[in-house]
């Protein structure tokens, strides 16, 4: 490790720290809810949520918190995920693979768009 | 960098420790592993929570959900249920005593969530052993400001400016005992950092150093910068070896990172901190003593004045302060001393952690603004006594304190409202009393515990405690006499006028504390031979027992 030898190297440490316990940051942030009740894992959710992680590392987004829920009865749509953004429609997609994961981050995530022919519901 | 999708992170305070924490999270780790999540999961140590009534904890980020009581069969069905499947736990929760629900949410806890932190903040939130963790949460920002922006003189104005006292049980005020140091003459300056932390039931500084290493490291290197000083020494006492390798640790991390040695922040400033490790005396956390005991020699007091400030550490100007006194230091100085100021009392001014232990429900450490009020902290944060027993009273300040009975239940916990009933804030230890606690047998533990702890420097000490101890154990065996009333209190206020240092300035204080509120109580072990509380257990003199076959009484 090099020594820190000015305020601005300390807050770039500070930075770079930030970053790895960002999973204990609370608040508002972007919630990306993977189902994951045995029919999604079934039906490949932990490859989508993989996906997903991945894609959100690659393009260093740090303030989206990836989590997991139970069966949500609509197991011949899996797998699925909603994504609970603050200040937008909730939205929860469906018959999803690795490359839709990936879509959905680039459109939803980082643009805001919302890709309705993937979505299943969408709340008003 | 990888990204984790969750972080798990298992509470390992020694008390945690104590109740299997490391069992827990091997378990949960291995379960984690059977279920391919390790590339998805970090699981790690945290310093104390505070919440150690419930131990062994473990909290789950980003939810923030946190489960207790854990043992390692639990692992399993945590990883399954919650880690994998999303599914919270609800067996595992925290169940509200009161409500019967569980609590789900970490910060939703009626224990942690009436507390306020400061000279605790980051313990259990963020892993001791790693610094990075300590510089993400603004640590040594505080130093960075001070070496860059401040002179010695601004940083004793704003630590005057916060009000803040002593932790360490006097409640000196902390600002003033830095400009003593500060303006005294010499080259050669110490900063002495007291961690030997011997009150019984007492373990706010352990937990800070446990759990929070780099805030002591960080304030006293402040500290010497504000009084003129390149060397600290960390005393910690010997029953802390967990808190002894954390806080080594750090002091190295902190040396690697270029915050401790020579020239920080290329500022020409430098500072070497010590680890000096006591031997098990109680004493030594006087600070005469402690500084005897890093000198190499036998820990026993000296008289003051020289106060240390002038003549400390092998004769030179030293600044001795308390581990918790300097956890308070860096927010001050990031956030401004009228911002700790703005908490507390009107002469008590910030916060104070408190060791919750007893007859109440949630024991554990709780940190608190000053003035709060002990019904509070014994009802609302504690969730009341245990099986509807009624509040007798709440002892504070350890074995040189002094009660609270039931009915000052609305006192302002600050220092001058406590000196007025009679007791000390100290270094914080509440023990709570319910109606089966005798308060005569309890005072003779703590005759007990400071008669084995005195040095023996003193006279009024070393053979004072021990009558006052010779009468407390007859009276407890139901051989009181009605002289021994008057004979406690004339003891007990001649040792209070002549021992030389505060453990035998102190150590009356809990019978004349006893006199003063629970007086009918010792007259019934006196004059009745009765213990109201059924804790005695007299050996009586009936005729019909004394001929009892093979003298059974």
């Amino acid at each position: 490790m090099k020594k820190i030898k000015s305020i601005d190297e300390l807050i770039n440490l500070k930075e770079a720290a930030l970053d790895k316990i960002k999973e204990r940051q609370l608040g508002d942030k972007t919630t990306i809810v993977v189902n994951m009740g045995t029919c999604g894992i079934a039906a490949g959710a932990r490859e989508v949520m993989m996906a997903i992680i991945d894609e959100l590392d690659k393009r260093n987004i740090s303030d989206v918190i990836v989590t997991q829920a139970g069966c949500a009865g609509m197991c011949q749509h899996e797998p699925m995920l909603e994504i609970i953004k603050p200040g937008t429609p909730q939205v929860v997609y469906g018959h999803l693979d690795e490359k839709k994961a990936r879509e959905i981050v680039v459109d939803h995530i980082v643009n805001g768009r919302i890709i309705e022919k993937y979505a299943l519901v969408q709340q008003v | 960098m990888y990204h984790y999708r969750s972080h798990v992170l298992v509470c390992s305070g020694s008390t945690c420790v104590t109740s299997g924490c490391h069992v827990v999270k091997e378990a949960i780790s291995e379960e984690i592993k059977r279920q391919r999540l390790e590339e998805e999961i970090k699981v790690l140590e945290t310093g104390c929570i505070g919440f150690c009534e419930q131990g062994p904890l473990v909290v789950v980020y980003p939810e923030g959900i946190m489960y207790c009581r854990l043992k390692p069969e639990d692992a399993p069905v945590i990883v399954e249920e919650h880690l994998l499947k999303g599914r919270v736990v609800e067996k595992l929760l925290y169940q509200d005593p009161s409500t019967r629900k569980p609590v789900p949410l970490m910060k939703d806890l009626p224990f942690l969530s009436r507390q306020t932190k400061v000279a605790m903040r980051n313990a259990g939130l963020i892993n001791p052993e790693d610094i990075e963790e300590y510089i993400a949460n603004e640590g040594y920002f505080a130093l960075a400001k001070v070496l860059k922006s401040m002179s010695p003189k601004d940083v004793i104005t704003e630590i005057k400016k916060s009000g803040l006292r002593g932790r360490g049980g006097a409640g000196f005020p902390t600002g003033l005992k830095w400009e003593f140091t500060a303006k005294s003459r010499g080259i050669k300056k110490y900063v002495v950092c007291n961690g030997d932390e011997g009150v019984p039931g007492v373990f706010m500084d352990r937990s800070i150093l446990e759990g929070d290493p780099h805030s002591v490291i960080e304030a006293m290197a402040i500290a010497g910068y504000a009084i003129g000083a390149d060397q600290g020494y960390i005393y910690v006492r010997a029953e802390y070896p967990l808190a002894v390798k954390k806080l080594q640790h750090a002091i190295n991390q902190a040396y690697e990172y270029g915050l401790l040695g020579d020239d920080i922040f290329e500022t020409g400033f430098s500072f070497d901190i010590n680890i000096r490790v006591g031997a098990g005396a109680f004493v030594c956390g006087e600070e005469t003593a402690l500084l005897a005991s890093i000198e190499g020699r036998r820990g026993e007091p000296r008289p003051r004045p020289p106060f240390p400030a002038e003549e400390g550490l092998w004769g030179k100007p030293t600044l001795i302060n308390n581990v918790e006194t300097f956890a308070n230091i860096p927010p001050i100085i990031l956030k401004g001393g009228e911002w700790y100021a703005s908490m507390g009392t009107d002469k008590s001014k910030g916060t104070k952690v408190f060791a919750l232990t007893g007859k109440v429900n949630n024991t554990g450490l709780i940190e608190v603004p000053m003035g709060i009020s002990l019904r509070e902290i014994i009802f609302d944060i504690g969730g009341g006594i245990p099986n509807n027993k009624k509040l007798k009273a709440v002892q504070t300040g350890g074995p040189m304190g002094g009660f609270i009975p039931a009915e000052y239940i609305t006192v302002s916990m600050d220092y001058e409202s406590l000196a007025e009933l009679g007791t000390l804030v100290g270094s914080g230890s509440l023990t709570v009393l319910d109606e089966d606690t005798c308060v005569v047998n309890l005072v003779k533990f703590f005759a007990e515990f400071c008669y084995e702890e005195s040095c023996g420097k003193c006279a009024p000490c070393r053979i004072g405690i021990k009558r006052m101890l010779e009468i407390l154990t007859r009276i407890t065996n139901g051989q009181g006499q009605e002289r021994d009333i008057k004979d406690l209190e004339e003891l007990s206020n001649y040792i209070k006028n002549t021992a030389l240092c505060g453990l035998g300035q102190a150590a009356p204080n809990p019978v004349l504390s006893m006199l003063r509120y629970f007086k009918p109580e010792l007259e019934a072990h006196i004059r009745n031979k009765h213990c109201p509380a059924s804790v005695c257990t007299f050996t009586l003199d009936s005729s019909c027992q004394t001929s009892a076959v093979g003298g059974v009484r």
